[in-house]
């Protein structure tokens, strides 16, 4: 039998790999892609305890998340777009213009 | 059966999320990152929430990460050529470890409350699932909603301006 403990442990194990890839990779792109990981895990979480619970509002959340994942996804490659070609380069070791 | 596909699909999503964050060529990252959302999809099934699962596949499987694929094509970017650092390596794993410590101890020595809501699975079964959440979205969280298409609209334009060589 299959229940609510088995999602969150699954969600916790994604969450961390996520957490793992965040802190050690340095393509930004794939720094991003870790993170959308990290979402995903949090909204398995939010749906699992929607349906234990009986009650709608935690997928309402999960469809906010996605909406903010969606204008995330679509500001942030701007942002590298944008910083690629001033450096011609996306390694997060490079983005250091703002210290001193 | 369904314990069978549980660990089938959760083996294949931890797996391929260890692959995301491995995989050297960011398009291979991409691609193993599309398997996990489409085992997320799986999971959003047996949870009795096919809409999500819909949602699921087509906003992220579909659009974000057509997005994404997209900009790596733009970047022509190679192999991660630089090593990563090993004490960089320690410590992120350091953390990683933590976290993963703290959230089983809260779900092995916590206990989920709350049970017997309104929607059960009879309730699902005889109005749908996607006419709980429109009734959900359009009467309970009409606000959120409207705020939710301004984020966008911000998104698009930032997009737009971030994107352009000379505004």
């Amino acid at each position: 039998m299959i229940t609510v403990n088995h999602y969150m442990l699954l969600s916790a194990i994604l969450f961390t790999i996520g957490t793992f890839g965040v802190l050690t990779r340095k393509n930004a792109i794939v720094l991003f892609m870790c993170i959308e990981v990290m979402l995903n895990s949090v909204n398995l979480t939010f749906i699992a305890l929607s349906r234990h619970v009986g009650n709608m509002d935690g997928q309402i959340f999960v469809f906010f998340v996605m909406t903010v994942a969606a204008a995330e996804a679509a500001v942030g490659l701007a942002l590298m777009i944008a910083f690629y070609r001033n450096k011609d380069s996306i390694d997060v070791d490079d983005f250091n213009m703002l210290k001193w | 059966m369904e314990a069978i596909l549980f660990y089938l699909t959760a083996t294949v999503a931890i797996i391929s999320a260890l692959f995301v964050i491995k995989c050297r060529n960011p398009v291979n990252s991409a691609l193993n990152l599309i398997t996990t959302f489409l085992c997320l999809a799986v999971f959003y099934i047996m949870l009795e929430a096919p809409f999500m699962a819909a949602i699921q596949i087509m906003v992220y499987a579909g659009a974000i990460m057509v997005l994404i694929v997209f900009v790596i094509m733009l970047l022509n970017l190679g192999l991660a050529v630089k090593s990563r650092y090993s004490h960089g390596l320690a410590g992120g794993g350091f953390l990683a470890a933590l976290t993963l410590l703290v959230t089983v101890y809260f779900i092995k020595f916590g206990e989920a409350t709350g049970t017997g809501g309104e929607i059960t699975s009879e309730v699902i079964s005889s109005y749908g699932h996607t006419e709980l959440i429109g009734r959900a979205m359009f009467v309970d969280f009409l606000l959120p909603f409207e705020i939710a298409s301004i984020l966008l609209l911000v998104a698009i334009i930032g997009a737009v301006i971030l994107s352009k060589r000379e505004v």
